[in-house]
């Protein structure tokens, strides 16, 4: 958050003294903060439609009062990309649904994903007057960023952004993750010629293959999809940089500068006794044949296992989203084994709270040390291992100590593992100059994003680790702004 | 899109169908698969890039029919389109000159040994190619073979055509005519094992190039999974080619079984409604 004049700039706009006006802070604050709307949960439980219905207009102007417009604004401050929070916000109290979509769009590429999946608990909302001052629920700044984007959306009236004259450079993005569409967004507006590789056949990274329907609807990532087509985007599915054509190969195709958003989707497995028997398998896989593939729909070719009894490993968003996916599949008893307890999990705390209404089972603090196949090698059983918290580690969460003689055996039909993944391997083994760290992820110079290699920048995931959409689209728009520096320089000199 | 502009039958259940990919044929190399979905409902199933051609910007693959996606692939014509092709993937195959070299094929096998045969040969290799099958109708590629080869022997389980036997009757018979400096063996996941256990005997350095159930082929899933060497790998990005004496078959065989049920009532299915 550097620039706070901007800010202030338009804090001290007319209209926006006026409203402040309208209602005293006290008022404000003694409001209630408004609940989302939400499917029933056992409804919800058997089918695939979004989870959370949105906010009525009526809901939205509401909660848009208790925002206290506040002179430091400290919710901008936990907000990865620095969106301008009240900006937007009193842009709804005054009705200008229309307005407050704008404001979001000038920092989130992505505002109706964005206020669908971002973990707002931990960064605007924790950093909200009402929770730290007040002690308070927060602002519903999640909620009605949601609210803003999808009107914009239903109302047919979305804004095409205006894009500069097509200058003829040709940039490629390497990915169509939320990283890779942000990129593509900024560069296009520049007036870039812009080509988004992706090596699935479908476009949106870890929006499509990964989070499910009943998280973020297809539709939404597709609308954003379609307005970058319109604005000159070009997509190129099942291309692999590194394989369908090298770097070198797109250099004398004469593109002139590359941005890498090629995402952390290496999964990662636990290494123990029994984990490749049938009926195992990654988070990605489980939710990629799910999602990407439709194979619990059987007009669809592609097999998934259905099962009574579902375990999920591990205590992240994906672990939830595999949880919850099993649980719609018909799962009997679909169950969450993590290895430290509920305040320790990574996950948004909405989906944990959502999958508990789901009747999830939840057994922390336990950790599977083996499993036990059939004769036809399909897992029938594991073994796990009850744990307790000791000394904070190096992440700050309290580590997991396994308690010995606690193990016992639990029948399953399926597991998923979801215990983290790496960093995609394809484009760093296939570039030689590539800086790269030891867990390989792609070194960057941070305010550019630009590599060790001059002409390719990157960001997301595969600079990160597993990381946020939020914080993929902020490194998207910076790496755009990187390259549009470097290409400027570069003609410059020629 | 992926255009389909050549297509001939091998035998009632291998089908040759040469597409258009352009990109592909330029980057491919001996051992590269490719990842292919036939239609808006289809799976994504891993077949071996025959043979390529640059100029005319096609690559040719060799699919045996063995269930829904295979048969759906066998049914197309020249002039229908593939909706995805994606690739080429994998590790290229390690070509040197070795010296003699063994290379035994198995049914459809025989189409991915194909390209690396054709590798070896140009990098100076004396190449002695097995190939086996049940029977005669599946024996293919023989003169293709032969073109790259210094000898072929063909070895058919009812003995129609060639020797009768198994393939490694036939590597065995090799093996104990001449020095063998490396081994490749390509085939059914049983006929590698038995074949890999046959060239550990005489310690001669072999590969096989695996053929487990696959999703997205670039590391992301881990459906294709592998012990070698008490290790877990991803055949698509670690392989498909691995030291065949450090391979757990037991488990890939077992693996590869992971959705028969599925796979035999969808096939069943899709063969009812070819009928009506
Ligand atoms: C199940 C799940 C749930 C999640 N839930 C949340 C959540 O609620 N909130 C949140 O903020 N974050 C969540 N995350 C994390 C978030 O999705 C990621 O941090 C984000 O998607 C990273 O974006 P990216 O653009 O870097 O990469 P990705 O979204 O991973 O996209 C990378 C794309 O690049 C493609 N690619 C890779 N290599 C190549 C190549 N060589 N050539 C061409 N294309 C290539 C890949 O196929 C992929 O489509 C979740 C992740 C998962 C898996
Ligand atoms: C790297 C690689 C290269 C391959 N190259 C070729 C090739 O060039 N030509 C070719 O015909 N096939 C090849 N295969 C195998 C091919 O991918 C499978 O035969 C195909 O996926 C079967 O799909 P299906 O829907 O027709 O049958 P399914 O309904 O999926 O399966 C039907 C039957 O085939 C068995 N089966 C399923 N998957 C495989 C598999 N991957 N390998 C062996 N048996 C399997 C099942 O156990 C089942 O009994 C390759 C596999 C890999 C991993
Ligand atoms: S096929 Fe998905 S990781 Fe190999």
């Amino acid at each position: 958050m550097e620039d706070l004049s901007y800010y202030k700039e338009k804090r001290s706009e007319d209209w926006r003294v006026e409203l402040r006006k309208t209602k005293k802070a006290k008022e404000r604050t003694l409001m209630e903060r408004i609940s989302m709307l939400e499917q029933d949960a056992v409804e919800r439980s058997q089918n695939i439609e979004e989870v959370n219905l949105g906010l009525t207009e009526e809901m939205a102007l509401v909660e848009a009062q208790r925002c206290l417009d506040c002179a430091n604004p400290t919710c901008i401050t936990g907000c990865p990309v620095g969106i301008n929070i009240p900006g937007f916000i009193k842009k709804i109290e005054v009705k200008d649904f229309l307005g407050a979509a704008e404001v979001l769009k000038d920092t989130n590429t992505l505002p109706a994903v964005c206020g669908r999946v971002c973990p707002q608990e931990k960064q605007c909302e924790n950093s909200c007057f009402y929770t730290v001052q007040l002690k308070k629920p927060p602002v519903a700044i999640g909620y009605l960023e949601r609210f803003a984007a999808d009107y914009e959306r239903n109302s047919g009236k979305m804004a095409i952004p205006k894009v500069a004259t097509n200058n003829g450079i040709k940039v490629a993005i390497i990915g169509s993750g939320p990283a890779g569409l942000a990129a593509s967004a900024d560069l296009v507006k520049f007036g870039y010629d812009v080509t988004v590789f992706e090596a699935l056949h479908e476009i949106g990274g870890v929006l499509k293959y990964g989070i499910p329907e009943f998280r973020l609807p297809n539709e939404i990532v597709d609308v954003e999809i379609e307005n970058l087509r319109k604005m000159g985007v070009k997509f190129r599915t099942n291309f692999i940089v590194g394989k369908t054509a090298s770097f070198d190969d797109l250099r004398a195709q004469g593109y002139q500068a590359f941005f890498v958003g090629s995402g952390a989707g290496l999964p990662r497995f636990m290494n123990i006794p029994g984990e490749n028997s049938i009926g195992i398998f990654s988070s990605n896989e489980y939710l990629t044949r799910v999602n990407l593939m439709k194979a619990a729909d059987n007009n669809y070719d592609t097999p998934v296992s259905f099962g009574d009894t579902i375990a999920v490993i591990g205590g992240g968003n994906t672990a939830m989203d595999s949880v919850r996916t099993a649980k719609r599949l018909g799962a009997k008893r679909a169950v969450i084994i993590y290895r430290r307890s509920i305040e320790e999990m990574p996950a948004r705390v909405e989906e944990v709270k959502h999958a508990q209404e789901e009747g999830i089972e939840f057994m922390n603090l336990h950790n599977p040390v083996e499993y036990i196949a059939d004769q036809d090698g399909h897992v029938k059983q594991m073994r796990l291992q009850k744990m307790k918290l000791g000394e904070p580690d190096a992440s700050g969460r309290r580590r997991p100590i396994p308690i010995d003689g606690s193990e016992f055996l639990m029948d399953v039909d399926a597991v998923v593992v979801s215990v983290g993944v790496s960093p995609n391997p394809l484009i760093p083994s296939s570039l030689k100059d590539l800086e790269t760290t030891k867990w390989g992820t792609i070194v960057v110079n941070q305010d550019t994003m630009q590599s060790s290699v001059k002409d390719i920048f990157a960001g997301g995931d595969i600079v990160r680790g597993g990381a946020t959409v939020i914080l993929a689209m902020g490194d998207g728009r910076k790496a755009a702004a990187g390259i549009h520096d470097y290409l400027m320089e570069k003609v410059k000199k020629n | 899109m992926y255009k389909i502009i050549e297509k001939e039958f091998f035998s009632e259940k291998v089908v040759k169908l040469v597409l258009e990919a352009a990109d592909i044929a330029k980057s491919r190399k001996a051992g590269h698969f490719v990842i292919v979905r036939v239609d808006e409902k289809g799976e994504r199933i891993p077949l071996t890039i025959a043979d390529s051609d640059i100029e005319r910007g096609t690559i040719t693959l060799v699919i045996q029919v063995v269930g829904v996606t295979s048969a759906k692939l066998a049914n197309l014509n020249v002039g229908d389109e593939i909706l995805d092709v994606v690739g080429p993937l994998g590790k290229a195959t390690h070509i040197e000159n070795f010296g003699t070299v063994l290379a035994a094929g198995g049914g459809v096998g025989v189409a991915p040994l194909y390209p690396i045969v054709k590798a070896l040969k140009e990098a100076g290799n004396r190449v002695i190619t097995v190939l086996a099958a049940r029977t005669k109708d599946l024996i293919i590629l023989e003169d293709e073979m032969r073109k790259y080869s210094d000898e072929v022997i063909v070895m058919t389980d009812d003995g129609s055509y060639g020797k009768k036997g198994l393939v490694t009757m036939g590597m065995e018979e090799v093996i104990e005519r001449e020095k063998v400096d490396f081994s490749m063996i390509i085939g059914p996941a049983i006929m590698m094992k038995f074949g890999a256990l046959t060239t550990k005997k005489y310690n001669i350095p072999t590969e096989v190039s695996l053929n487990t159930i696959m999703v997205d082929g670039t590391g992301m899933c881990g459906a294709c999974r592998v012990s070698v060497g008490g290790k877990t790998q991803f055949v698509c990005v670690d392989g498909p080619e691995f030291d065949a004496h450090q391979v757990d078959f037991d488990e890939m065989l077992m693996r590869l079984n992971a959705y028969k049920k599925e796979e035999t009532e969808a096939y069943e299915k899709y063969l009812a409604l070819q009928q009506a």
